[in-house]
């Protein structure tokens, strides 16, 4: 297996798109969803995703594929809301080792594939860890500021039995991602250097935050430098940023990243800003153009797309991305 | 070629540097570097250190315990150190519970955190609750290798910067010697074995007191900076900290002794590379201002110079206890400097009197007498300007700053004039108004004082200002911004009204919104909607500056813009989705849940007077009544009285204002500037129709009717929905019950005395005229009160209580207010003016915002119920406004315009 880390000090690495916009291409039912595992389930399971990964494996592997074709060098594995967290909604908190596990398989399956076929350009997968749905630095209760609905310890424990199903399942590199909360982020990191230390592995990690409007802050409201400040305390693969904006939006901020930071820098940004209908319309073409401005500047080492992206967009960014030297970096000690 | 690898290197140079750094987080970045100034730990919030945090903790009062914290950060700290150790308390939980409301206030959230405590599960708890990246204080190797090892690692991975005592299984280091030996050894320890950045270790080599007359005490201060200085220059990126306050330890109760001796301390230790410490900014001198003499014996003692050091320093500390002498002294030191440094030391110290002398001598060194403004003054006001910015400086004494500079420029006037010069170049022009109906100034007063400060040109149109008079002055003037004051709730209506005329007429011009009831959210929901450039809430004097700045400068008004809209597009998002969560009971229902009083057991007390009668009272007797605690508030200093007067933080400033507050006080009282005019009537009353009150006259004809409004918000099962009607017996209970009603005034005289002092450019005793009328309009109030439930009706003439239970409100009974939240309806203001006759007998008018003219004036009803009490009505439907414009025999218009602010969307 080629090392990640040598790849990524010869040219700018191209992340895959949005997993849930190819999915909804297939109109799955509550039945597709199900499968034949899951067909007498006594809770509705339609609309989640990760579960895709156990009843239509076929699908995901596609997708993957996909972006591969596109020209990605890293996909990631549907595995987005995958901890005991995210999957209480729908009562298969048991099924999340499964899941991960499963996810990575597919994904290293079809990535081994396309290594095999273009030695030159190997292919690696990131384990997605998603931000939950709960934050542990915020109160969901306005009344109640002090409220917390999620512990630092909850979401420590459920993060290690998402990281080790991924790991166990052969994921080259874990991704902590679209990180509104950096507290939930500091659990998930805390996790993976747990198990990491138990299991005296490497594993490469990539964490990108997310900022949610124009404010310039996350969520929890950390401007960008906070934000880096409080990650780096963990030897990271890359830092960067994804989600809710698009890449023209989004550019001030990984340009600050790129400019403090000794990691490698990341960035998938939206198809631009969803319209009325929630439905995202930046054209590939326009978003290549969007991007161009990043690698003219030199700012980032791997680049992606989130919300809205499709092997489309993946493709003209991935034909872009060629022509142009990555960032210089000293990597950190 | 051989220039290139140069500049590689000293690229890779650069980023290792930056490596290197001591970088912490709040919401905001911490990044220590080489050329940082020492960093300043804000030591309030510590359990250990400071008493009344410590009661705050214990009796959970968190609103208060936040507001320590925000002081500090307010008053500068870059970290807030937060320590929970105390045996009564579950420090665990007091850790998380008070960093995670610290995480719910941004403004506070903005520093990082030093997680402060001798316990590793309390440490621990802190670390799971942080977003930044905070500070540990702290751990050692008091405990062994191991347990050091085991908890450096877990903070690493915490993601945590770490302070180390010089501590070890054998004790606390007390020599040179000591010191490194343990520094080096944790040193090593956490670079080698737990790969602990070196740059987040922060030595703290143990502060300990000297002149304590003990012989091994005599090095303490000196092994400090000694051991300092081989940390900084033995273990590469390692940073020193220090609790400085405990090296003057011996001196306790000689401040003039501590403050230099932490000064002088902080002086030294900063030149042997200590980079942060926790420092109370209130025991400090500035070192430069150490009286020469002091700073030798301190000096002395701390450097460990003579045998003798520690006597003669007490016995010069004896000769300093009482400073009077010194003083005077000092008065001719600073005399004798150079006039830059006269001029910035009387606009820095508010000295009046020397200030015409110095302009002078200024203005025969220079060309032009404009440049002794922008030269010589200004070099002062930037100082004061960075004080202040720093925390180092309170508002009354920057107000009293300003008092100086324009007597200054007054005097300086007339000789630009003649020369005739360009226009002196000032920073922008602000247009100040407090809006139609509303008389309330004080605070944009303080707000145009610091803005002038600045060098913002002002135009004041004072108070009661019409939209289309602010609109005309804006066009005429070409103001920059404009800036809004409103105390009462219309006033916010008004602001609401003339964002929409702004919008209209197509005017680009920024507001800046002000006042006591204004708010963020108010600001955010109701007036950025209406006008399409930049609205923005300033809740302080302080940040008026930074704001006018940034609406003004051209780089930065776009952007700054943009993101204050989108702020308040948040803001006004969320706040919509919650008020629509809440949910409301029709009029009728809420009728049907109203608070029921038990009248067959209850006998109304028959009053000993029923009529109304015109009340004289000296002001002298007032002084017992005066509530200071809202006096201090006026001048934007936080705290209740008396203990505000020896707050750390702000008890000096609050000490010298209430210094000088109590001589006009006296000058008020003895030479009689203002009169106290007063005027009450007790009827008999019943309740009718639920929500309104009939007065009778004493042969029980029919008078006028006091109309209330009833909360709708539903509330919790038993929770009656209270209107102030309740309190009064139901004409239908066949009881004959009471109500009074008053207002006082003690606001004659006080506008031309505002006035002359403005004319004589003295800002600073206008606005402690005005702030002083206050506290005695409502001292009036309060003092009428208890004159009506011991002697005028006598319901409770056994009544003994002091001034602090009467400030607590411990009585029986309650005085509501139309326009405070019990009956937020101003138009009742209107009905007690009929039934009292006010204007014709004490001469208080009715402004057409309904506001009282004099402001000084306080006006309400008497209730005597035992079971009333003051409540918020909170926000009513539009059922009840359509009630009520009947009842009031008004339009629904009208109605909704008057009910606005408490009309739910």
């Amino acid at each position: 297996m080629k090392n990640i880390k040598e790849e990524l000090k010869k040219r700018i690495l191209v992340l895959d798109g949005a997993m849930g916009t190819m999915l909804q291409r297939h109109k799955f039912t509550e039945a597709d969803f199900r499968g034949d595992r899951f067909k007498d389930f006594e809770h509705p399971l339609q609309g989640n995703n990760d579960l895709l990964s156990l009843t239509q494996p076929e699908a995901i592997a596609e997708v993957h594929a996909k972006y591969f074709e596109a020209g990605a060098d890293i996909v990631e594995t549907n595995t987005f809301s995958g901890t005991t967290i995210g999957m209480a909604d729908y009562h298969l908190e048991d099924v999340v080792y499964e899941l991960n596990y499963e996810s990575a398989k597919i994904a290293k399956k079809v990535a081994d594939e396309f290594t095999i076929k273009e030695p030159e350009k190997p292919r690696f997968v990131a384990g997605s860890i998603g931000p939950t749905n709960r934050t542990a630095s915020m109160s969901p209760d306005v009344n109640d500021p002090g409220f917390r609905a999620i512990t630092f310890d909850e979401l420590r424990i459920a993060y290690k039995e998402q990281v080790e199903a991924l790991v166990d399942g052969g994921v080259d590199i874990l991704l902590v991602e679209t990180v509104f909360d950096t507290l939930n982020a500091k659990a998930a990191l805390f996790a993976i250097e747990e198990v990491k230390d138990e299991r005296n592995i490497d594993v490469p990690i990539m964490v990108s935050g997310t900022i949610t409007d124009a404010s310039g802050r996350t969520l929890s409201g950390q401007t960008a430098e906070a934000f880096l400040v409080s990650i780096s305390h963990i030897p990271l693969l890359s830092v960067g940023f994804n989600c809710a904006l698009g890449a023209d939006q989004l550019l001030p901020y990984v340009k600050r990243l790129s400019e403090q930071s000794s990691f490698y820098v990341s960035a998938h940004p939206n198809a631009g800003l969803p319209n009325h209908f929630g439905e995202y319309d930046q054209t590939a073409e326009e978003m290549q153009e969007l991007v161009r401005t990043y690698l003219d500047e030199n700012v980032v080492n791997i680049i992606g797309g989130c919300c809205g992206t499709t092997p489309e967009h993946i493709k003209l960014i991935a034909d872009l991305a060629k022509e142009y030297e990555p960032r210089k970096v000293v990597v950190g000690c | 070629m051989a220039e290139n690898e140069q500049s590689t290197t000293n690229n890779q140079q650069r980023a290792t540097n930056n490596q290197k750094q001591l970088k912490l987080s709040g919401l905001e970045p911490l990044v220590v570097t080489s050329d940082s100034n020492f960093i300043n730990i804000g030591e309030r919030t510590n359990v250990t250190g400071s008493r009344r945090f410590l009661r705050l903790i214990k009796e959970e009062n968190y609103d208060e315990a936040l507001e320590v914290a925000r002081a500090q950060v307010e008053g500068g700290a870059q970290i807030i150190d937060v320590n929970m150790d105390e045996g009564m308390l579950d420090g665990v939980n007091a850790m998380t519970t008070f960093l995670n409301l610290i995480a719910a206030e941004p403004d506070i959230a903005r520093v990082p955190v030093m997680i402060d405590s001798s316990k590793w599960e309390i440490i621990e708890a802190g670390l799971k609750v942080v977003q930044g990246k905070g500070v540990v204080n702290s751990i050692s190797l008091k405990e062994g290798e191991e347990e050091f090892i085991h908890r450096a690692k877990q903070i690493k991975r915490y993601g945590a910067a770490v302070i180390v005592m010089a501590f070890d299984e054998d004790g606390q280091a007390d020599s040179y010697e000591r010191r490194i030996e343990i520094c080096k050894r944790s040193y090593d320890v956490l670079v080698e074995t737990v790969k602990f950045p070196p740059q987040d270790i922060i030595f703290d080599p143990n502060i300990f007191p000297v002149a304590t007359g003990m012989e091994e005490h005599r090095q303490n201060a000196v092994d400090f900076f000694r051991a300092t200085q081989w940390i900084r220059e033995n273990l590469p990126h390692a940073h020193v900290s220090g609790g400085v306050s405990n090296v003057s330890f011996s001196f306790r109760g000689n401040n003039t002794v501590r403050e230099a001796m932490n000064a002088a301390f902080l002086y030294h230790g900063i030149k042997h590379g200590m980079t942060m410490g926790i420092v109370n900014p209130e025991m400090l001198e500035v070192y430069d201002e150490i009286p020469k003499d002091l700073l030798e014996y301190v000096e002395d003692v701390l450097l460990d110079r003579r045998d003798d050091a520690t006597e003669r320093l007490l016995d010069f500390a004896e000769t300093v206890k009482n400073n009077g002498k010194s003083d005077e002294k000092k008065v001719l030191e600073w005399r004798s400097g150079e006039l830059q440094e006269r001029i910035t030391h009387s606009l820095v110290k508010g000295v009046l009197e020397f200030i015409e002398d110095d302009a002078e001598e200024a203005r025969q060194s220079v060309e032009k007498p404009i440049e002794v403004i922008e030269v010589f003054l200004m070099n002062g006001m930037n100082v004061v300007g960075d004080l202040f910015g720093s925390g180092k400086m309170f508002l009354p004494q920057v107000v009293k700053s300003a008092r100086v500079m324009k007597k200054a420029v007054a005097y300086l006037l007339p000789f630009i004039e003649a020369e005739k010069t360009d226009d002196s170049r000032s920073a922008g022009k602000i247009l100040m108004a407090t809006v139609k109906g509303d008389v309330h100034d004080i605070g944009k007063n303080i707000v145009s004082v610091v803005l002038s400060c600045n060098n913002y040109e002002i135009v004041d149109l004072g108070v009661m200002v019409p939209p289309e008079k602010i609109i005309q002055t804006a066009k005429d003037e070409q103001v920059d911004v404009i800036g809004l004051s409103g105390l009462i709730t219309p006033s916010l209506d008004e602001m609401v009204y003339l964002a929409k005329e702004l919008e209209k007429l197509g005017l680009s011009i920024p507001v800046m919104i002000g006042g006591a009831t204004t708010s963020r959210a108010h600001t955010a929901v109701k007036i950025a909607p209406e006008y399409s450039k930049t609205v923005v809430h300033v809740n302080d004097a302080s940040r008026a500056v930074n704001v006018a700045g940034s609406l003004i400068n051209p780089k930065l008004k776009e952007d700054y813009g943009i993101a204050l809209r989108a702020e308040y597009d948040k803001l006004r998002e969320g706040f919509l989705n919650r008020s629509r969560q809440k949910n409301f009971l029709s009029i009728e229902q809420a009728r049907a849940n109203k608070l029921s009083l038990d009248w067959d057991e209850y006998t109304p007390s028959k009053p000993d007077f029923i009529g109304v009668k015109q009340v004289e009272i000296e002001l002298e007797d007032l002084r017992e009544y005066l509530d200071w605690t809202p006096f201090f508030r006026s001048w934007e200093l936080h705290g209740k009285y008396p203990a505000i007067l020896t707050d750390k933080v702000v008890g000096e400033q609050a000490s010298k204002l209430f210094a000088e507050a109590t001589d006009m006080l006296n000058r008020i009282i003895d030479e009689k500037w203002l009169t106290a005019k007063g005027i009450l009537g007790i009827f008999p009353a019943n309740q009718v129709d639920d929500d309104d009150i009939q007065l009778y006259d004493e042969d029980g004809a029919e008078l006028n009717k006091f109309l209330t409004l009833r909360q709708q918000s539903q509330k919790t099962k038993g929770a009656p929905n209270i209107a102030l009607a309740d309190f009064i017996a139901p004409k239908d209970s066949g009881k004959q019950d009471y109500m009074g009603a008053f207002c006082v005034t003690t606001g004659f005289g006080v506008d031309e005395i505002s006035d002359q002092y403005i004319k004589d450019l003295d800002d600073y005793n206008s606005i402690m005229i005005k702030a002083l009328a206050d506290r005695l309009a409502e001292a009036f109030a309060e003092y009428l009160h208890e004159k009506v439930r011991k002697d005028i009706w006598g319901y409770a003439s056994d009544e003994k209580l002091t001034n602090a239970e009467l400030i607590k409100e411990s009585y029986k009974g309650i005085r509501p207010a139309p326009g405070y939240p019990a009956c937020p309806d101003h138009l009742e203001k209107k009905v007690i003016w009929e039934v009292l006759d006010v204007e014709n007998e004490i001469g208080v008018k009715l402004t057409e915002g309904i506001a009282m003219w004099p402001a000084s004036s306080v006006s309400g009803y008497y209730f005597a119920h035992p079971k009333s009490r003051y409540f918020g009505l909170g926000k009513i439907k539009k059922d009840q406004v359509e009630d009520y414009a009947k009842r009031r025999n008004i339009s629904i218009e009208e109605a909704t315009k008057w009910l606005n602010p408490n009309i739910a969307d």
